[in-house]
C-alpha cells in the first residue's frame, strides 16, 4: 500500500537525524553534567599535591596513563564545547542570533572553534 | 476575582512561584561571564598535567597568580555546576522528595569538593 497521506510525520527518535543545533544542545546538558568529574580530577590532583610527593605520584601516575590522557583530551574538548555553546547561549540571553538561519551558522562556528581550540591547546602545551 | 487575592507584596516582590525570582537564571548567567576568561587559562593547565611532576606542579600552585586564578576557577566552576545541575535534576526527576534529596547531595557535593580543592591550593601556596 503506498504512503499517500500528506500530513507532516514528527520525527521519530531512532530514524531522525538530528541536526547539529539539536546534537549542540544535547550535548550542552551532557557535557555540563559530565564536567563534574573534570572538577573533581583537578580537585583530587590538588588535594593530592598538597598531601605530598608520595600522593601527587599516584594521581599524576594516572594522568600520565593513556586512559588518563584520553580523560584529559575528553575533559578539555568538553569543556570547549560547553565553552563556546554557552557563549552562544550568553548571545541568546542578550536577544541576538535567534533566527534559525543564525543558530545554524552559530552552532558550526561553536563546534568548529572546538575543534581548533582542543587541538591548538595541545598542540601548545604538550 | 484571582486579582484580589493577590497581597500587592506578591506584586512588589515577583517572586512567583519558583520562590526565588530570577536568582538562579543570574546567577547562572554571572558565573558563566567570570567563566569565560577562567576556562581559557584552565584548558591550557589541564593540558599541561602529563608534563607536570610534583615539584613542577607545586611551583605553579605556588605563584600567586596561579593560586588566585584556581581559587577563582574552583569557585565558580562549582557555583555554576551546581546550579546546571539543578535544573537538570528539576526537569528528569519528578517525585518531590527524591528531586529535593538530590538537589541538596549536589549542593553538598559541590561544596564539600570546592573547599577541599580551595584548601589545597591555600596549603601549596602557603605551606612548604
Amino acid at each position: 500500500m503506498a504512503w499517500n497521506d500528506r500530513r507532516p510525520m514528527s520525527p521519530h527518535l531512532q530514524i531522525y537525524k538530528m541536526p547539529l543545533t539539536a546534537m549542540l544542545s544535547v550535548g550542552h546538558r551532557g557535557t555540563g553534567a559530565v564536567l563534574g568529574a573534570g572538577g573533581l580530577l583537578i580537585v583530587w590532583l590538588l588535594a593530592s599535591a598538597a598531601g605530598g610527593e608520595a600522593a601527587y605520584a599516584t594521581a599524576h601516575g594516572f594522568v600520565t596513563s593513556w586512559f588518563g590522557i584520553l580523560v584529559l583530551f575528553g575533559f578539555t574538548f568538553s569543556l570547549y564545547l560547553h565553552f563556546f555553546n554557552g557563549i552562544r547561549h550568553l548571545f541568546w540571553d542578550i536577544g541576538k542570533g535567534f533566527e534559525l538561519e543564525d543558530t545554524q551558522k552559530s552552532a558550526k562556528l561553536a563546534f568548529g572553534a572546538t575543534l581548533a581550540m582542543t587541538v591548538l591547546t595541545w598542540l601548545v602545551a604538550w | 476575582m484571582s486579582q484580589q487575592m493577590r497581597t500587592p507584596l506578591k506584586t512588589a516582590k515577583g517572586w512567583g512561584s519558583a520562590k526565588s525570582g530570577t536568582h538562579h537564571f543570574w546567577v547562572q548567567r554571572l558565573t558563566a561571564l567570570a567563566l569565560i576568561p577562567l576556562t581559557l587559562w584552565l584548558c591550557f593547565g589541564i593540558a599541561s598535567l602529563p608534563s607536570m611532576g610534583y615539584a613542577d606542579f607545586v611551583a605553579w600552585m605556588k605563584t600567586p597568580y596561579s593560586a588566585i586564578m584556581m581559587i577563582m576557577t574552583i569557585i565558580a566552576v562549582f557555583y555554576h555546576y551546581a546550579l546546571g545541575l539543578q535544573v537538570i535534576i528539576e526537569d528528569y526527576v519528578s517525585d518531590h522528595g527524591k528531586r529535593t534529596a538530590a538537589i541538596i547531595a549536589t549542593y553538598f557535593f559541590s561544596i564539600i569538593v570546592a573547599v577541599t580543592g580551595i584548601f589545597s591550593v591555600l596549603h601549596i601556596a602557603f605551606g612548604a
